[in-house]
C-alpha cells in the first residue's frame, strides 16, 4: 500500500474503489504498463463483498464461505502489479478534465489522471419503513460488515426482514458463527415467482442455483421464516423494542426485537458518476438508476469508464470481469496496446462475464422488492438526513414540484451529507407515483461534488495554483 | 386560444418578473423557457438582496427594487425567505478601509445614503464572529438575502395565477418579423407569435440579440458557491470583503453559504459546469481568515450556476436598437437577483407606455454597437 | 447489542467514549467499537434531536457521525480505532469552532 507522501501528481489511470471490479481493473491495467493508482476509502481492500478479506478475525474459512475467500485471490495480483494503492482515500470530486479531489488522512489533494475507472460498487436499497431510523435498526449488510471486520454478532432478539439472496447468506453465516436469529420476515411478494419463472432454466444452469439451494438447506431447519410479509414497522422509544408486521391477510403480529436487519436488494452507488454528468437511466427490472455504459464500460463522459455493480447490479464475479474489460480498454485508449490485442485479451473475460451473468435475471425478478416498501406513506421518514417524511414529499408534489431537484429546494430533501444515497430512489418513485408518470421521466437528483463532505480546513489546505489565482473575478 | 400579447424568452427571475408585471397591467403573456423555471442562475445564486457595492448606474434601480422586496409578500403572495439583517463589506487593513471611505464619499456625493462607513467596534457589534484583524466596514443596513429558487417560483406562480402561460422544455431557435408580429420558432413545438418579445434569456440572451442584428459580447460565467453542514447560529448580516471575493451568509437552518466570484467552467450548450476546486480552495482560505469559527466546518456541496456577463459588468435593460417591439433584460453578471422585482416592472412600463421613470440609459444595448467606419 | 466471537489473536485497543474507557479490537472501526461497547446511540440529529446509531456500516448513511479526537462529524465506520483515541457522541448541530 502506498503512503500519501508517495502519491504522484498525475497518473495515466485512476481507479476508484477496491472491490472486485477495482482490484481486477487496477491489477490488469498496471500489468499492461499503465501508470495506475487505486483509491479506496476503506482501510483495507475488498470493497463491501470482500470486506476485510485481508484482515478478518474470522479465520475459519467455513464461517464466511468460499465465495468470500475468493476476494483474497484478487488482492495478491494487485500488490504484484505495480499499481499505487492508497487506502483510506476518499475521492470527493472528479472533473471532466481528469482532476481528482481526494482526501487522505485528513488532507485534501488534487491529482490528475488521463483516464478514470469508477468502481464504486453498490449500496443497499433504501428500506423506508416506519421507525427505520431507530437505533437498533440496521441493514443486513451492516451486520455482515460487523461480522467480517470485527467478528461481532448481534445478540438478543435479532430479526431479519426483507428479500434477496444476501439475507439468506447472512442467516447462514450467523448460524455458522453460532448466533441466533429470532425470525426472518420474508417480504418477497408471492407474485414474483410467476414473473421469474421464464428465467428459471438459465438460473438452474448457473452456479447461483447450486449455491442458493445449499444456503436454503442450511438455514431452513433452524430458522423461523414468516412469508409474504407486507406491512412492517419498527417500534420503540428512542431505540428498537419490537417489530410489528402483517403476513398475507393475517392480523398484526408483534415480535420483540433488539436488532432489526433490513435488506431488499442493492443499487449502484452512482454519486460520483452522477456528479461528473455521466448519463444514467432507469432500470425497470431492478428498479434503480444505473449509468449508461458500452461493452467496455465507457460512459457518456469521455474520461470515465465504470465497472462493477456501480455500472449496473450483476454481482461480484461479473464485477471482476468488467473491471478487466475496462482496464483493457483503458490500456488501448492510453496507447499501451492496440485494438487487436485488446479484443484478443478481452475474449476470455467476455465469456466469463456471460457465465457470471447467467441466472441473474431470475434472481432480479424473484427478489424484486414490494412497492409498498419502496414507496412509503404518511409519517415514514424518507430523507433520513433532513428528516423529511413521505407525506411532506407528496404534498410538495401537489404544490407543483415535479422532480427531485426542485424537491431539494423546497424541503431540503436530498441536501444532507448522504447526498441522496438513502433517499434518492424513494423520492424518485414517490414523485413518480404522485404524478402518475414513470420514474424514468421524473429522473434523479443532480449531484455535485464534493460527493463526500470535506472540511473547510482540507479545502483551504489545497495547494495554490496559478490558474486559481487568475480565475478570481472580483477583487 | 388567443395569441399572447407578449412572449417572454427565458423563465429565470427576470423573465418571470417581467411576465408578472405585464400581467398586472393586463397583458396576455407566454413565457418560453428552454429547461424549467429557475433552472439556471436565478435558482442557484447566493440570494443576496444587496444595494451595497453596486455600480452607480445600478443604484437607483437597486433602491427602487429594495422597496419592492419589503413588500414582496404583497407582490407574489410569498415572503420568499427574505430576511434583512444588513449587508456588510469588511476591510482587513487601513488601506482597504481608506478605499471603503472613498467609496462611501463617492456614493453620498451622488445623493445616496444607503452605504455607511463603520469602525471596529460597530463592526464587531454587527458581526461578532469576524476576525480580529478587520478594522471596519461599509454597512447597508436594510439589505439582506432571500431564497433564490423559492423567489423565482413565487414570481412564476403568481404570474400563472394571473393567466401567464409557461412553456417549459422549449428552446427558441428563431426570431423573425412576420408582418406586424414577431414569430418565435421553437425546437420542438413550432412557432408562436406576439406583437412584443422580451429577451430575458440570461447566459443565452446574446443568441437572441444576434438574431435581431444587435450582437453583444456576452461571456458565460459559472460562478461557484458552496454550502456547509449545519452550525450553531453565529451570523445575521450577509458579509463580503473589500480585498477579496466573498459572499458569506448563514441560513436560519444553520447552514453557511460561501460564494464570491471564483469561476468554474461552464458549457452553455449542455448546461454543464465543471467546478474548479483550486478556486474553491481560495474561497475556503478567505473564510478561514475572516471567520475563525468556521475552521471546523464541513463543506457538503459545491455548485455553479450559468450566468451571462458583459465587459462593463452591468446588464442590458431596455428596448432593442434594431427591432421594434422587442425589449431586453439580461447579463446581470452575478448580481441580478436583487434587481429582479424592479426590472420586471421597468420592462412592463416600457412595453405598455414606451417609457420608464428609472434611469436606464447606461444599460442601453447600443453601447455595444461598433461605430460605423 | 453485539457480542464478539472469540479470537485468540485479537489485539486490544483502549479508547475513551464520552470520557469513559472502552476496549476494542485493533481492526475495529470506531462504529464497531461503539456497538461492541453497548452504546445504543451515537448522536442526536440537528433537525429534531432524534437519536441515531450506525445504520449501514459502509460510509453511505452518515448516521454514525461522532467527534474523534476533537474533530466533529466524522463517519465512525470509516475510521479505525487507535490506542488512546477520544470519541464523543454528538448532540444536534455541531459546536461551532470544534
Amino acid at each position: 500500500m502506498s503512503a500519501a507522501s508517495e502519491l504522484r501528481e498525475s497518473y495515466d489511470l485512476a481507479v476508484i474503489g477496491a472491490g472486485p471490479a477495482g482490484l481486477a481493473a487496477a491489477a490488469r491495467a498496471a500489468g499492461l504498463g499503465v501508470a495506475t493508482v487505486l483509491f479506496d476509502e476503506q482501510p483495507a481492500p475488498g470493497g463491501q463483498i470482500y470486506r476485510g478479506v485481508t484482515e478478518t478475525p474470522l479465520r475459519e474459512r467455513a464461517v464466511l464461505g468460499a465465495d468470500y475467500w475468493h476476494g483474497a485471490d484478487l488482492v495478491a495480483p494487485l500488490r504484484a502489479s505495480g499499481a499505487d494503492y492508497v487506502a483510506g482515500a476518499a475521492v470527493w470530486s472528479v472533473s471532466r478534465e481528469g482532476e481528482i479531489g481526494v482526501s487522505i488522512a485528513g488532507a485534501a489533494r488534487l491529482i490528475r489522471a488521463r483516464r478514470v475507472i469508477l468502481a464504486t460498487g453498490a449500496l443497499e436499497r433504501p428500506f423506508p419503513i416506519p421507525g427505520w431510523t431507530l437505533p437498533g435498526v440496521m441493514t443486513a449488510g451492516a451486520a455482515q460488515i460487523l461480522l467480517k471486520s470485527s467478528g461481532l454478532v448481534a445478540q438478543g432478539a435479532v430479526v431479519l426482514a426483507g428479500t434477496g439472496p444476501l439475507l439468506w447468506l447472512l442467516a447462514a453465516q450467523y448460524r455458522r458463527a453460532g448466533a441466533r436469529i429470532a425470525a426472518m420476515l420474508d417480504t418477497t411478494p408471492p407474485e414474483n415467482r410467476r414473473a421469474a419463472l421464464p428465467h428459471l432454466p438459465a438460473f438452474l444452469a448457473s452456479p447461483y442455483f447450486r449455491k442458493g439451494l445449499a444456503l436454503l438447506r442450511e438455514v431452513k431447519g433452524s430458522l423461523r421464516i414468516i412469508r409474504d410479509v407486507g406491512a412492517i414497522a419498527a417500534r420503540g422509544d428512542g431505540r428498537l423494542r419490537e417489530v410489528v408486521y402483517r403476513s398475507g391477510d393475517g392480523a398484526e403480529e408483534r415480535l420483540p426485537a433488539d436488532t432489526l436487519l433490513l435488506h431488499q436488494g442493492v443499487a449502484p452507488n452512482l454519486n460520483l458518476a452522477n456528479s461528473i454528468g455521466c448519463k444514467q437511466e432507469w432500470d425497470a427490472t431492478q428498479l434503480c438508476f444505473a449509468p449508461v455504459v458500452d461493452e467496455w464500460g465507457a460512459s457518456s463522459v469521455d474520461l470515465v469508464a465504470i465497472a462493477g455493480d456501480g455500472a449496473g447490479i450483476a454481482g461480484a464475479q461479473a464485477a471482476e470481469e468488467r473491471g478487466r474489460l475496462a482496464a483493457l480498454d483503458a490500456a488501448c485508449r492510453l496507447g499501451r496496446i492496440d485494438k487487436a490485442r485488446r479484443d484478443r485479451e478481452a475474449a476470455p473475460h467476455r465469456t466469463a462475464l456471460r457465465r457470471a451473468e447467467r441466472g441473474r435475471a431470475f434472481l432480479d425478478l424473484l427478489y424484486r422488492p414490494r412497492r409498498s416498501h419502496r414507496i412509503p406513506a404518511g409519517d415514514t421518514i424518507v430523507c433520513r438526513c433532513e428528516e423529511v417524511t413521505a407525506q411532506q414529499i407528496t404534498e410538495t408534489v401537489a404544490l407543483g414540484c415535479t422532480g427531485p431537484n426542485q424537491m431539494k429546494s423546497f424541503l431540503r430533501c436530498g441536501m444532507g451529507p448522504c447526498q441522496g444515497r438513502l433517499c434518492g430512489l424513494t423520492v424518485t418513485e414517490l414523485i413518480a407515483a404522485a404524478r402518475g408518470v414513470s420514474p424514468a421521466e421524473v429522473g434523479y437528483y443532480r449531484l455535485r461534488p464534493p460527493v463526500k463532505p470535506i472540511t473547510l480546513e482540507e479545502l483551504a489546505g489545497l495547494p495554490q495554483s496559478d490558474a486559481a489565482l487568475r480565475a478570481v473575478v472580483r477583487s | 386560444m388567443a395569441a399572447p400579447d407578449v412572449i417572454v424568452i427565458g423563465g429565470g427571475l427576470h423573465g418571470c418578473s417581467a411576465a408578472l408585471h405585464l400581467a398586472l397591467r393586463g397583458a396576455r403573456v407566454t413565457v418560453i423557457e428552454k429547461d424549467h423555471v429557475g433552472r439556471h442562475a436565478s435558482g442557484v445564486n447566493a440570494g443576496g438582496v444587496r444595494r451595497l457595492g453596486r455600480d452607480p448606474a445600478e443604484i437607483p434601480l437597486s433602491l427602487a427594487s429594495l422597496e419592492l422586496w419589503y413588500r414582496i409578500r404583497d407582490l407574489v403572495d410569498d415572503d420568499c425567505g427574505f430576511e434583512h439583517h444588513g449587508q456588510v463589506k469588511v476591510a482587513e487593513s487601513e488601506a482597504e478601509l481608506a478605499g471603503l471611505r472613498a467609496r462611501v464619499d463617492a456614493v453620498r456625493a451622488l445623493g445616496f445614503s444607503h452605504e455607511e462607513l463603520i469602525g471596529r467596534d460597530e463592526l464587531r457589534a454587527l458581526v461578532p464572529a469576524i476576525a480580529e484583524h478587520c478594522v471596519g466596514a461599509i454597512v447597508s443596513r436594510a439589505d439582506g438575502a432571500a431564497n433564490p429558487y423559492r423567489t423565482t417560483l413565487a414570481f412564476k406562480r403568481k404570474a400563472a395565477s394571473l393567466g401567464v402561460r409557461f412553456e417549459e422544455g422549449m428552446r427558441v431557435t428563431g426570431l423573425a418579423r412576420n408582418g406586424k408580429a414577431w414569430r418565435v420558432e421553437t425546437a420542438r413545438d413550432g412557432a408562436r407569435e406576439a406583437a412584443v418579445v422580451v429577451n430575458c434569456a440570461g447566459a443565452w440572451a446574446d443568441r437572441i440579440a444576434a438574431l435581431l442584428g444587435e450582437p453583444v459580447p456576452l461571456e458565460t460565467w459559472a460562478l461557484m458557491l458552496m454550502i456547509s453542514a449545519r452550525m450553531p447560529h453565529f451570523l445575521d448580516p450577509v458579509v463580503g470583503a473589500a480585498g477579496r471575493p466573498l459572499s458569506f451568509k448563514q441560513f436560519a437552518n444553520g447552514t453557511v453559504l460561501i460564494g464570491g466570484g471564483h469561476k468554474g467552467r461552464p458549457d452553455r450548450d449542455t448546461n454543464w459546469t465543471d467546478l474548479d476546486f483550486a478556486g474553491l480552495a481560495k474561497s475556503a482560505r478567505t473564510v478561514w481568515d475572516l471567520f475563525p469559527v468556521m475552521r471546523g466546518a464541513q463543506i457538503v456541496r459545491a455548485w455553479a450556476g450559468i450566468e451571462g456577463r458583459l465587459p462593463d459588468d452591468i446588464p442590458v435593460i431596455g428596448p432593442s436598437s434594431t427591432a421594434e417591439g422587442v425589449f431586453h433584460a439580461f447579463a446581470f453578471a452575478g448580481h441580478g437577483f436583487q434587481l429582479g422585482p424592479i426590472v420586471g416592472n421597468i420592462i412592463a412600463e416600457l412595453v405598455t407606455t414606451g417609457r420608464t421613470n428609472l434611469p436606464i440609459a447606461p444599460f442601453r444595448i447600443e453601447r455595444f454597437r461598433t461605430p460605423a467606419p | 447489542m453485539f457480542q464478539r466471537l472469540p479470537d485468540p489473536q485479537a489485539k486490544t485497543v483502549t479508547l475513551s467514549i464520552d470520557g469513559r474507557p472502552a476496549a476494542a479490537a485493533s481492526g475495529d472501526s470506531v462504529a464497531a467499537a461503539l456497538l461492541a461497547a453497548g452504546l445504543a446511540q451515537c448522536r442526536t440529529t440537528p433537525v429534531s434531536g432524534a437519536p441515531r446509531a450506525p445504520y449501514c456500516m459502509m460510509g453511505v448513511c452518515f448516521d454514525c457521525l461522532v467527534t474523534i479526537d476533537g474533530v466533529g462529524n466524522r463517519q465512525a465506520c470509516l475510521v479505525r480505532v487507535r490506542e488512546g483515541m477520544r470519541v464523543e457522541t454528538q448532540q444536534g448541530k455541531r459546536e461551532a469552532g470544534r
